[in-house]
């Protein structure tokens, strides 16, 4: 796989109350911001995806109104997925791959204030058997949160929701020589998968999660030490939980910006995992992190990110003189 | 555009008014079992699952390929939920695509659906953003405008939209699949229905419909092992692009929008195509109300600027024409609305299988054509489009 990394990454002011913030407010400062800090123009982007939920402020195409704000003219190559944020990154890595461009802008938001989440987390199960029971996502929460207090997790079996909030987040991912010439550190992704389980909770064992054992075994999590985890949990519980699946030890320090607790944009929470990362190989301060997003009740569908500063072991991209200097500060690190 | 990439499998359900007879993942779980079969494949080969449609409101289910990934085998799977309004489900091949020609799946299963009788589409497609008032126009409101704007510059006769409107429901009639069939259509049957939204007629308009579509996307070596097992040939997908632009810019040409222009010239760069109408045998472009045919004829390349219209009116585009535009009958026939685009890019792939049964153009049977796949969505702003033939490239 071509070594792909994050260069940038900006985070709005999140907000625990409606400020009046459109979906352009919140979105067109990052990405000035993620531009500033590389120097990229617009017009050199080569790719952009986005994530967001258009039930949060319930319209459709919330997505095109941010459209309108990140400048895409030119035309530009751009998607989005009705998911979180680090699924839109996901995408724009595998693009990346194809080997034809560079760069790729990845963003995305939520206006959770403005909405009921609970009775919209519930038009995501299942419609006919579970949607009508409207558990929403706290109640679905607390089944899990029970099944590992009475699996001896030392857990409160009472769960409580982060408060709704508003904001965004946005990344900038380049490839090889780019990234070393955008950015000092670059946090090379050196693995990432997703993976998704049954919907049905009663064919789950709600005391493990398949999927983010699956996802961190093909992201390689347990190739070497993790210093830093930014996990997408949004409930307590799900911590310890996702520390065994994901293979953490100790040491690892998990959600140092917070987390999902403290600031939960819904749909760009699991990128902003993904960003916080990033951000500790950016400012020196780790060589390895792990980042996790999540959707679906019960952690339905995980991804698993690792970042790492040192240069990927993967087939080297030639690199010019001033490139290999770079590489050599970078090791020194 | 990285590794190659192949069409080795396509499944469609029926297209009706109402599925009542099927639950939406009953619905997905047809086409994609069809899929599945065509390719010689059961879910178990299945690498990676990517699911499209349009707004969630639709249906009123939210995400929902949470509650679709038991019924599409996606269990210990990647999945993904892409959305790009109307264009999406030619995005949603796209993204499928894409995981093939990174090299990073073999066989990557795309299905994209929607159940339009669980609500109402006019409310799903007007936006009722709590920062902007609502127009409550739905899609025909919204693109009347631009029509009346494309016939006062290009100086088209008044009935070439019928034009169209008889010709794809005349096609409609030889695809199984087909939503609205009306045996004896002609002129006089359009030109007496309502008028909706002027110049848009009752009978030059979409219908509203329940759907899912299917296709599985193979590496070389996936493709040439559906080959061997089923006798079937894969369509190679020539050239994939998508392109966006604003909504709200007072500088764009929404009746001939840049996007879709640059989009078309992507894909026929990576495909080789200098001359559209020459180029290829068939193609399937999202034509939701009549007058997008002339519209999009000139913003493809396949006219002149302001000449769209003398194409289908010389009879060009029909089924026995020179270039032949939606031989399935196209959206005006079936149209649920996050399956319509990638319906079009997979009847676009059946034409070079020489797969497409009754509606089969006989200029693209043996091949050495390509067919285009085409769609749009939003404000006339989201566009994706591929090109497939039967020579891998």
């Amino acid at each position: 796989m071509r070594d792909i990394a994050v260069v940038a990454f900006a985070q709005s002011e999140h907000s625990f109350t409606d400020l009046g913030w459109t979906e352009a407010d919140l979105v067109m400062p990052l990405v000035n911001r993620v531009l500033a800090a590389t120097g990229l123009q617009r017009s050199e982007i080569g790719f952009t995806c986005s994530g967001s939920n258009d039930y949060l402020v319930g319209t459709p195409f919330s997505f095109v109104a941010a459209l309108d704000t990140i400048g895409a003219w030119p035309p530009i190559a751009e998607s989005h997925v009705e998911q979180d944020a680090a699924w839109a990154l996901y995408e724009a890595w595998v693009r990346m791959q194809h080997g034809d461009i560079d760069t790729a802008l990845v963003y995305g938001f939520g206006k959770g204030t403005v909405g009921d989440y609970g009775g919209i987390s519930s038009l995501s199960y299942d419609p006919y058997y579970v949607a009508p029971l409207m558990p929403g996502d706290v109640g679905m929460a607390g089944l899990q949160a029970r099944a590992l207090k009475d699996a001896g997790f030392d857990v409160d079996p009472d769960p409580t929701p982060p408060p709704p909030t508003d904001g965004a987040a946005a990344v900038l991912l380049a490839a090889g020589d780019v990234a070393r010439r955008l950015c000092a550190r670059p946090a090379w992704i050196t693995g990432i998968d997703h993976r998704i389980e049954a919907h049905s909770l009663g064919s789950r064992d709600l005391t493990g999660s398949a999927s983010a054992r699956q996802a961190a075994q093909h992201a390689a999590v347990g190739a070497g030490p993790v210093d830093f985890a930014e996990l997408h949990t949004r409930f307590e519980h799900e911590e310890p939980l996702l520390r065994r699946e994901l293979g953490l030890a100790e040491q690892a320090v998990v959600n140092a910006s917070g987390g999902p607790r403290k600031a939960d944009p819904i749909m760009a929470t699991g990128l902003i995992r993904i960003g916080e990362a990033a951000a500790r190989i950016h400012d020196g301060s780790a060589r390895r992190v792990v980042a996790h997003a999540a959707a679906g009740p019960c952690l339905q569908h995980n991804l698993v990110c690792v970042l790492e500063a040192a240069e990927p072991a993967g087939p080297a991209e030639p690199a010019g003189p001033a490139d290999a200097v770079r590489t050599a500060e970078a090791g020194e690190d | 555009m990285g590794n190659p990439c192949a069409v080795i499998g396509v499944g469609q359900t029926e297209y009706r008014a109402k599925r009542t007879d099927v639950s939406l993942a009953g619905l997905v779980r047809e086409a994609a079992l069809r899929a599945l079969a065509d390719a010689g494949l059961t879910f178990a080969d299945i690498d990676s699952v990517v699911v499209g449609k349009a707004p969630d409101m639709f249906e009123g289910v939210a995400t929902p390929e949470l509650y679709l990934a038991d019924a599409l085998g996606a269990a210990g799977k990647p999945m993904m939920r892409v959305h790009t309004a109307g264009s999406v489900g030619g995005s949603t091949a796209l993204v499928a695509a894409s995981q093939v020609q990174a090299g990073r799946h073999d066989r990557v299963l795309a299905v994209a659906f929607e159940k339009q009788s669980e609500s109402n589409a006019t409310w799903a497609l007007s936006t009722h953003s709590p920062f902007s008032a609502s127009l409550v126009v739905g899609a025909g409101g919204y693109f009347a405008p631009y029509i009346r704007a494309y016939i006062r510059r290009s100086g088209a006769p008044a009935n070439i939209g019928m034009m169209v409107a008889v010709k794809d429901r005349i096609n409609a009639l030889r695809n199984p699949y087909a939503h609205l069939k009306i045996p004896g259509i002609d002129l006089e049957l359009v030109e007496k229905s309502m008028m909706l939204w002027d110049p848009i007629r009752y009978l030059e308009t979409c219908p509203s419909s329940d759907g899912a579509v299917a296709m599985v996307l193979g590496s070389e070596r996936a493709a040439a092992a559906s080959a061997a097992a089923t006798g079937g040939r894969p369509a190679w997908v020539h050239g994939a692009a998508m392109r966006s632009e604003p909504m709200g810019m007072a500088g764009r040409d929404s009746v001939d929008p840049r996007a879709g222009r640059d989009c078309a010239a992507d894909v026929y760069r990576q495909a080789g195509v200098t001359e559209p109408r020459r180029q290829f045998a068939a193609a399937e472009v999202y034509v939701p109300f009549s007058w997008y045919e002339p519209m999009w004829l000139e913003n493809l390349g396949f006219a002149d600027k302001g000449a769209g219209w003398k194409l289908t009116e010389s009879g060009a585009t029909a089924f026995d024409g020179d270039i032949p535009w939606n031989p399935s009958g196209g959206v005006l026939s079936s149209n649920p609305i996050g399956a319509s685009g990638m319906i079009r890019f997979a009847e676009a792939a059946q034409q070079v299988r020489g797969q497409a049964g009754e509606h089969q153009v006989a200029a693209a049977a043996d091949g050495s054509r390509l067919a285009l796949g085409h769609a749009y969505g939003g404000g006339s702003q989201f566009f994706a489009m591929w090109a497939v033939g039967a020579a891998k490239p």
